[in-house]
This record gives structure tokens, C-alpha cells and sequence, in this order.
């Protein structure tokens, strides 16, 4: 049984002839017969179905598989996810690239990840771009040399409290020991210092770099400092402070009398880090990123964790309160009430400003590997309609939920990126943490626990992994979206075709858009993009005479022919 | 955001921190993208594509699109053949492009690929009845070599030497610009028109990189060289080309000289008076004509505009970084003006950034700190006891001017924290005079914001 009465809405607002099978078949249209099999497991129109009992059942996203050659991704690499996603935000461990000096140019302050440091006296390296900036000698003789320099010269500039070293490409083929040298000089200068293997042809995506980076700062730093934390402390997993969003949650999180003991990685330390494992509960915010610490922290410390999301004001207040449930003590609910109580007026009154000027607009997203999921909050919270949405590097539980894990195949790609086996620590596991989950657990509230973003989509509507430049392209002229959330690579090309382009990885410079305060941010600037005169003054490619704007006549023929006029 | 400042320890380092340069095949892909129809390849990782891409579109605010053959750690064992082959398979069937730009990353220099060889098997064993493949041009861009730069001249110079045919002379003239801006290619264009010269400006990105809203749905966009004026750069009856301080090997124009006896003409790039001159007389001898009138006003307005700023720039010290051949170019023209570069830097390292400068400015040279292969933690050391009042250079020079005090005229490339950087004119009469203005008045609104008085009337 289908699970809504309403499968035949169009994605195109009024033509019903772009239904997302149309959609679908057009963006297959051009590919050699090998791509096409591989795209067709990945370009998905969202069929929800009920079993007998009730539970919903999703199609598959053959997602987190290799791209293939030669078509235009969004994705970046291994690296890219291990140095500049993960450990970037971290301001006082010095960076140190190894490989020639690309990678890490290109890494260099791109994220628009915010810090505060308490004084200026304290570190703050993120605006330093430190690399080996290797020649070709190294790269025939061999770089460990000049790496165990560079680690030298950074200590000797910043006595840093730690350095951390990151493979790139050459450097995995040429065979240097980034571990032996940093276990090396860990020894020798009395600060901690550890390497990332996180050579940009591993895995397929950033995502395999999370997982790598994920599992070095597991062995190497958490679980260093084990000084006591309240009883209502957490780690927030998985938020990078883009554009300012961790400093409106940790706010919240000070106004609730909730103790952040560390955040994963926006506007972190070293220090936090290293205490991290003596937090009471676990949040994870972007789940693809960072899930593994969760899991891991778990194991060995016994600390249990569930999934939040401060993006959209409904979800923001949702994961308040459900942390302070699994804390279970009536002064911090009463707290958490408080502080949505004072911060909810606005954000209505805001709805009711923006939302008239909103509702009914379709927006597509294809951003990362939880935003595009996060974001439809705020869309619905406007009422609009998200019509498309995939990720960019995610695997299939985030489409489906973590329910698949069991059936998820482990290809070549995903067996190469070490999996940490972990065990409870014999000294500082804490028992009645796990005690606490489980009664928890018992009395109905789900830890460990992500539905993906599918379950919370429309029925029929269009999910694309990993969609490549010519399909969103594509996309956009069969569609027609209001608004397409991407990042900085596919955002003039969007714009070329008169669509306003919203950039939900450095979102365009503004932000904050997490919490309350940051929803009514993301409200103005969505009612400003929709609604902007400017792009009346585009004539988008489908009004140009094409005779697909002239006739009602199905898409596929006259697609087929304006294309062939541009050749 | 803070930054502590480093302990005092001195260099040399072997570490690069904050490099004063881009990766190798950056270079060629914004060569690529001034041919017409080209799609370009990045053999290797897709991860370099990713970040090219990401750096030109921050630069040039445009769509750039840039392929990769994906390897995959298997491939890197056992060569990319066969992503390659998927790749252009995918790229042909999408694009249709005219042309297929095929640039290797480090790790595929690093493993060896010999992308021509690989070429030559693919094309031998095409089926017939799959689309055919376009003229494929192919660069080895090792990063562990070279700079952006290096790589764009390299670029440029196997589109050239794989494309180009020899035949009996023809009318045009082949011009090889440096990294210039999209309005400098069209400024370069004018000066050929407007002498009655048909010009094949190789790459041209004017439109590709700084193209208007679609009106049509572009699967490549429109403009650039068209194949088939590459392949007469063969015939041309002079090149010019803008370089004086990389080699011949890194030369187009030098190629077709000893391939097929297009005289060369190497010009420095044509930054200030006297060098946009020397452009212009080549131009002018070619043609066995005078500058035209507009040009001649122009540059008559450049001296007059020389003439103003240099009573506020006048032994004013600035300290410029970038590409090394734009760095020269900067320095001609702070010489017209008055200014003192007290420091020049650049984080190429062809090593003949200082005899560069040492012809264009030769009564400054010896007062002139000259640094190739630094960086902008090095230029920051050097930079803060030297006291500069002007920085001029790219976006990445702006920490350095905020810690230093000192204002930023932003040129080049990368400029990502501006907009309009592909629309910025740095050559030619016109070039200089902007530039001049920009310097003078970025200097004045400094001196303002500084002062007491806060006056408002020069
Ligand atoms: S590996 Fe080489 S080509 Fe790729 S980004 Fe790094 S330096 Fe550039
Ligand atoms: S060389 Fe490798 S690590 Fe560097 S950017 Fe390219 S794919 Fe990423």
C-alpha cells in the first residue's frame, strides 16, 4: 500500500506531466549503458510502502559507491573530509599536510568555520596553512625526512599542545611511515603527535576521511584527560560552526544548565577533546560524520547516544527536550521549557511574516551528508515543499535509516578504511551510565537510533545520490525549483538559469542558522532569495521560445532538441 | 579570529606555510577553459578536481567544470587505463565536447601514467559504433614540479604542439597571454582589431569564465579558441607571447618558431607604460602601422594619470607578491609611478624573477628584496621591519595586510574575497592607468582612515 493518497503530485508545480519517473528517465538519458545501470541504483523516486504490519518500507540508495569517471561530482576527497571537515575546526592542533602543496592550499580557511578563543593569548592556528609542500626528491626518495622537519619547525614556532600530520595522495604510494615519524617525534618533543592515513583515493568520498579521522582522534586523544563532568553534561557531535550555528547552541545549551564538554568539531580544542569520553551523553548532530565516535565512546566508556538536530525551530526545541527526557530530572525540563518559552514568540512571529510570502515554493537539495536532510526543516517550517534531495557523501543509512545497517554490503571501496575494534575499559567504563541508557531505553525513548532523511520525505518524491553536475542541470530545467540548496561549485550555474542558489556548506557568508535565532536568519534570506526582483530580469533557458515553454507537450522531445541547438 | 604570533625562530624553513602559490594543474585548467567546446580531465583522484573547481568558481564566479578519471586505491596499483577510458567514454557522451584537455595530478605523475600511450590504445580500440571520441590534449602537471603558473604555460604549449599544423602563412597573429583576467583578454582582443590584425588569442576565457546569464541551456559555455584556430596557430605570421621569466621549454610561441617558423616575440607581460609599449611597437611593426589614435589618447591619459598619483605615491614602499611574471609586471609599472617595491615575492621559483626585474626597473634593482620560493609566513617576517604602506598582490595577502596595517590592492588571482575579479584590468594603456588609480586611491582612503583631521579635499 502507498503511503499517501497523493502520488501524483508533479514535481513541476501544475505540469502534470513531470512526473519523477520523467524526471528520472530523462536524467539516465545520456549514459553509456554501464553508468546508466550504476545511476539508475542511485537516482531513487522516494516509493513509501507499508508492510502488513505498518512499518514502512523504503526503496535502496545504492549510496556511498564510487563515482564514476568523468562525471562532474560534487564530492570531494578522503582528505578533504579528515583534514578539512573534521580536524579544521579545531584551532589550537597545528595541521601539518604532507604531500605536495594543492591539498593544502585548497584547504586553507575554506569552511568558514568560526572560533572564539577566551583571550588572545590563546592558540588559534586555523588561519595557518602548514605543508611539506614536497618536491620531486621526496617523491622519489622518500618524504619522511622532511616531514619529521616540518613537525620540528612547527613545535619550535608554536609549542603547540599537539600536531597532526595528514597523508595526501603521493604520499601513500611513495610509502612514507606518517605514523612511525609521529610516534617518533611524539616521543622526542613530549606533545602529542598523530598521523592521519587519509590519502585522497581512499574510499569514495570526504566520507571516508570522517571515518579516518574519527578513529585517530578516538586512539590518540580521547580518553587523555578524565576530569569529572555534571551530571547533565554532553558532547554535541558532528556540528563544525559554520557561520557561527555552534555558538547559538551553545548558548542554549548554557541557558538550560546543560554542560558541553566538548563539540565535534566547531569551535573546539584540543583539550575538549581529550575529556570528551567523561561526558554523560552523546548528541550527534550530523550523523554521517561522526557517528563512529559516538559508537565508539560507547563501547569503551559506556556512554550511550542519540540523535538531535538544531536546525528548524520545531527540531531545535524537539532535541532540547529530548535530551533533558534522558536526563529525566524536572529542573532541567523546566529549564529547557524556559528557554524555548523565551525564545519561541519570535520565531512564530517570524513565521508569520515570511511564511505567506514562502508557502507553496519547491525547493531541491543536494548538500553534503545530513544537511540535506536538516534543511527540509526549515523549508516545511516556511511551507515549502522540498520536491528533490540527496547527499553528497552519505551512505545508505542516512537515506534509509539506521535500520538497513545489517544489509548494508561492504564493498572494496568501504573494507580498505579501518574498522576500530573496541572494548570497555576495564577502569573507566561507567556502568551506570549503560544501566541508565537501558532503563531509559526501557521506558520508550530511543537511543542510537536515525531515521533517515527518506522516512521524513514526501511519498513520490525524488531522491539522487551523489547527482552530478549535467543531471542537476537537467533537474533544474525539468523542475523548476525555487530554490536549489547546493555549495559554491554548482552555484552559478543554478544561477545562470535564473534559480537562486542557497549554500548550505558556507552558507553565502551568512548564518548562524541552527537554533531559533538561526531559523529566523534562514527565513529572511529564503524569503529574500525567492522573492528577489532580480530574478524576473533572467530569462531562464526554458522561456527562451524553447518548445518547452510554448507547447504543454511532455518534456523528453523538446528537451531533447534545445539541447541539440547549443551544439 | 586571533591568531598567537609564532615564536621567534628563524628560517630557512622546509616546511611551506602559507604558500604564496597554487597547485600545478589549476593552471591547466583554467587553460583548458579558454579553448572553445573543451572539456577538461583531471587523471588522478577526484579530490583535486573538486578543489580546482572550487578555487575557480571562488575566483571567477562562474560555473567551472572539471572531470577527474576517479581512481580508486586499486587503480592506483594497477594503473588508470581504464578510469580513464570511463572517463572520456562519460565526458563524450554528456558533453559532446569539441575538445578533451586530459591534465595529470600528482598521483598519477607519482605511479607514472603515460597518458599518451593510454590515449593511443583507447583510440585503437574504440568500437565504431560508440561515439567518437574529439582531439584529446594531454599535460603531465606534477605539483611537485612548478607552480599554477608553470602549468598554464605547459597547457598552452601542448595545445600547440598536439594540435597545431603547418601550412603557408596566413594573415593572423597568434598571442599566448599569461594568467591574465577575462577583461584583459578582451582588452588584448580590441588592441588586435583595432590595429587590423586578426588575433588568435590562445586560451581566450573572456566569455568562458565571465560569460552573461544563459539565455540558452549551454552544456559547455560558449566562447573560447575554436579548435580550428588552434590548429593554425601553425600558420600564423607572428606569435606573441608574455613571459620573461619562464623558459623555452614552458614556450608556445618558441615551439612554433623552431616547428614551423612562426617568428616569436617574447614580451614581458604587458603591465605599465613601458611594457604595454614594447607591446604595442611589436604590434605596430607587425602590421607596419601606428598606434591607433584611441590607444595613442590612451596612453596619453596614462601619463597624465602617472604624472597625478606620483606626488602621493612617491617613494611610498610597497611590497608585492604573486606569480612571479605578474609580480614583474606590478614592479614596471610602481617604477612609472614612483613607488618603491621594497619587497617583491612569489612562491614560484624559476629563479629568474630578480633578472626580470632587474631589465624592467634596472636604476631600482639593487634596492629592490627579491624572494622566490616563500611563502607568507616568510614574507610576514621579512615584510613587518620593512614598513610597507601598500600591499598589492591576491586575496591571500590579506591577513598579512591585516596584521601588518597596511592596505591591500587586490590583483591577480586568487581573488575570492572580492567580487569582479575576472573583470579587473591589469594590462595594456588602459590596464595600467585602472591599476595606478586603484594604488593611489587604495593609499589615499588609508591615509584618510589614519588621520587626524579627517579631511576630505586633496
Ligand atoms: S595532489 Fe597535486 S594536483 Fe592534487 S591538489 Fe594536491 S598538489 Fe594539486
Ligand atoms: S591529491 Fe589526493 S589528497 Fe590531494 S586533493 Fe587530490 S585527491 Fe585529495
Amino acid at each position: 500500500m502507498s503511503e499517501s493518497s497523493t502520488t501524483s503530485d508533479p514535481l513541476r508545480g501544475g505540469d502534470a506531466s513531470v512526473t519523477p519517473a520523467v524526471v528520472r528517465e530523462q536524467l539516465l538519458r545520456d549514459y553509456p549503458a554501464k553508468t546508466k545501470k550504476k545511476r539508475e541504483k542511485q537516482i531513487v523516486i522516494n516509493d513509501k510502502q507499508r508492510d502488513e504490519d505498518g512499518s514502512l518500507q523504503l526503496p535502496v540508495v545504492a549510496a556511498n559507491t564510487r563515482t564514476v569517471p568523468g562525471i562532474i561530482t560534487q564530492r570531494g576527497c578522503c582528505y578533504a573530509g579528515c583534514k578539512g571537515v573534521i580536524l579544521g575546526p579545531t584551532r589550537d592542533i597545528v595541521n601539518i599536510v604532507h604531500g605536495p602543496i594543492g591539498c593544502s592550499f585548497y584547504s586553507w580557511l575554506t569552511r568558514r568555520n568560526q572560533t572564539h578563543t577566551p583571550t588572545d593569548e590563546h592558540d588559534n592556528f586555523m588561519t595557518y596553512c602548514f605543508s611539506t609542500d614536497m618536491i620531486e626528491e621526496n617523491i622519489i626518495f622518500g618524504g619522511e625526512k622532511r616531514l619529521r622537519q616540518a613537525i620540528q619547525e612547527a613545535y619550535d614556532l608554536f609549542h603547540p599542545k599537539a600536531i597532526a600530520v595528514f597523508s595526501t595522495c603521493p604520499v601513500g604510494l611513495i610509502g612514507d611511515d606518517v605514523h612511525q615519524v609521529s610516534a617518533e617525534m611524539k616521543k622526542q618533543l613530549g606533545i602529542n603527535v598523530f598521523a592521519f592515513s587519509c590519502e585522497g583515493y581512499k574510499g569514495v568520498s570526504q566520507s571516508a576521511g570522517h571515518h579516518i579521522a574519527n578513529n585517530q582522534i578516538f586512539k590518540h586523544v580521547i580518553g587523555e584527560d578524565d576530569t569529572t563532568r555534571s551530571q547533565w553534561s554532553i558532547n554535541l557531535l558532528g556540528e563544525y560552526n559554520i557561520g557561527g550555528d555552534a555558538f547559538v547552541i551553545e548558548d542554549l545549551l548554557e541557558r538550560c544548565g546543560i554542560e558541553l564538554v566538548s563539540t565535534f568539531s566547531g569551535n573546539s580544542t584540543y583539550d575538549q577533546f581529550a575529556n570528551a569520553h567523561m561526558a554523560r551523553l552523546n548528541a550527534v548532530m550530523c550523523h554521517r560524520s561522526i557517528n563512529y565516535v559516538a559508537d565508539m565512546i560507547e563501547k569503551k566508556y559506556g556512554t550511550p547516544w542519540i540523535k538531535v538536530n538544531f536546525i528548524g525551530a520545531n527540531a531545535t526545541a524537539k532535541s532540547l527536550r529530548k535530551i533533558a527526557e534522558y536526563f529525566d530530572d524536572r529542573r532541567l525540563t523546566e529549564n529547557v521549557e524556559r528557554v524555548i518559552g523565551e525564545e519561541f514568540p519570535a520565531v512564530v512571529q517570524a513565521q508569520r511574516k515570511y511564511r505567506p510570502r514562502c508557502s507553496g515554493k519547491r525547493a531541491v537539495l543536494f548538500v553534503g551528508g545530513s544537511r540535506a536532510h536538516h534543511y527540509q526543516e526549515l523549508f516545511r517550517e516556511l511551507g515549502m515543499e522540498t520536491i528533490a534531495a540527496g547527499y553528497e557523501f552519505a551512505h545508505r543509512d542516512d537515506y534509509e535509516g539506521r535500520r538497513v545497517l545489517p544489509s548494508i554490503k561492504i564493498d572494496a571501496d568501504s573494507r580498505n578504511i579501518e574498522e576500530l575494534r573496541v572494548d570497555a575499559d576495564q577502569e573507566k567504563f561507567r556502568e551506570s551510565d549503560r544501566q541508565k541508557g537501558i532503563a531509559r531505553e526501557k521506558q520508550g525513548y530511543t537511543l542510537r537510533e536515525y531515521d533517515g532523511m527518506m522516512a521524513e520525505m514526501k511519498d513520490q518524491t525524488l531522491i539522487i545520490d551523489d547527482i552530478s553536475h549535467s543531471e542537476a542541470e537537467r533537474l533544474i530545467r525539468m523542475v523548476r525549483p525555487d530554490v536549489f540548496c547546493a555549495g559554491i561549485k554548482e552555484k552559478y550555474s543554478v544561477q545562470k538559469m535564473g534559480v537562486p542558489c542557497k549554500q548550505l556548506h558556507s552558507y553565502d557568508y551568512g548564518g548562524p542558522y541552527a537554533g531559533f535565532a538561526g531559523a529566523i536568519n534562514f527565513y529572511e534570506e529564503i524569503d529574500r532569495m525567492v522573492n528577489a526582483r532580480i530574478w524576473s530580469r533572467v530569462q531562464p533557458p526554458w522561456e527562451n521560445g524553447s518548445p518547452a515553454a510554448e507547447s504543454k507537450s511532455p518534456l523528453p522531445a523538446s528537451m531533447a532538441e534545445s539541447e541539440e541547438n547549443t551544439n | 579570529m586571533t591568531t598567537r604570533t609564532a615564536n621567534p625562530v628563524s628560517g630557512p624553513f622546509v616546511a611551506t606555510r602559507n604558500a604564496c602559490k597554487l597547485c600545478t594543474p589549476l593552471g591547466a585548467c583554467l587553460a583548458f577553459a579558454g579553448v572553445e567546446g573543451a572539456r577538461t580531465i583531471l587523471h588522478g583522484s577526484q579530490g583535486c578536481a573538486t578543489y580546482i573547481r572550487r578555487y575557480m568558481i571562488s575566483h571567477f564566479k562562474e560555473p567551472v567544470d572539471i572531470a577527474s578519471s576517479n581512481f580508486s586505491e586499486s587503480a592506483t596499483i594497477f594503473g588508470g587505463r581504464d578510469n580513464l577510458q570511463d572517463g572520456l567514454a562519460n565526458v563524450t557522451r554528456q558533453y559532446q565536447p569539441a575538445v578533451i584537455g586530459i591534465a595529470t595530478t600528482c598521483l598519477a605523475e607519482t605511479i607514472g601514467e603515460d597518458v599518451g600511450m593510454y590515449l593511443h590504445e583507447i583510440r585503437s580500440q574504440a568500437s565504431p559504433d560508440g561515439p567518437a571520441l574529439p582531439p584529446v590534449v594531454h599535460v603531465g602537471t606534477p605539483s611537485y614540479c612548478g607552480t599554477h603558473a608553470e602549468g598554464y604555460l605547459a597547457t598552452v604549449h601542448a595545445l600547440v604542439s598536439q594540435l597545431a599544423e603547418d601550412g603557408s602563412q596566413r594573415d593572423h597573429i597568434n598571442v599566448f597571454p599569461n594568467m591574465f583576467s577575462p577583461a584583459d583578454l578582451r582588452y588584448l582582443k580590441e588592441i588586435g582589431a583595432d590595429f587590423g590584425l586578426p588575433v588568435t588569442l590562445l586560451p581566450d576565457y573572456s566569455d568562458t569564465l565571465d560569460g552573461p546569464t544563459w539565455e540558452e541551456y549551454q552544456l559547455i559555455p560558449q566562447g573560447g579558441t575554436p579548435l580550428a584556430a588552434v590548429r593554425r596557430t601553425g600558420q600564423a605570421r607572428s606569435s606573441i607571447e608574455f613571459t620573461w621569466v619562464h623558459g623555452e621549454k614552458a614556450s608556445a610561441g618558441q615551439w612554433l618558431e623552431e616547428h614551423f617558423g612562426v617568428r616569436n616575440h617574447r614580451l614581458p607581460v604587458p603591465i605599465g607604460l613601458r611594457a604595454s609599449d614594447a607591446l604595442f611597437d611589436v604590434l605596430g611593426s607587425i602590421c607596419d602601422r601606428e598606434t591607433p589614435a584611441r590607444h595613442a589618447a590612451e596612453r596619453g591619459r596614462l601619463i597624465d594619470s602617472l604624472i597625478d598619483g606620483h606626488k602621493y605615491l612617491f617613494e611610498r614602499r610597497a611590497v608585492v607578491f604573486g606569480e612571479e611574471d605578474l609580480v614583474a609586471g606590478i614592479v614596471g609599472l610602481l617604477g612609472e609611478l614612483g613607488v618603491h617595491p621594497v619587497l617583491c615575492a612569489s612562491g614560484g621559483d624559476t629563479g629568474r624573477l630578480r633578472s626580470a626585474i632587474a631589465r624592467l626597473v634596472p636604476d631600482q634593482a639593487d634596492r629592490i628584496q627579491v624572494r622566490q620560493a616563500t611563502d607568507f609566513a616568510d614574507l610576514e617576517e621579512l615584510a613587518g621591519d620593512l614598513k610597507p604602506d601598500i600591499l598589492i598582490g591576491n586575496s591571500k595577502g590579506y591577513w598579512l595586510s591585516r596584521r601588518l596595517k597596511a592596505p591591500l590592492v587586490r590583483i591577480g588571482f586568487p581573488i575570492h574575497d572580492r567580487v569582479g575579479g575576472a573583470r579587473l584590468l591589469h594590462v595594456g594603456y588602459r590596464g595600467a592607468q585602472q591599476l595606478a588609480d586603484r594604488i593611489v586611491n587604495t593609499l589615499l582612503e588609508s591615509l584618510q582612515e589614519q588621520s587626524d583631521e579627517g579631511y576630505s579635499y586633496l
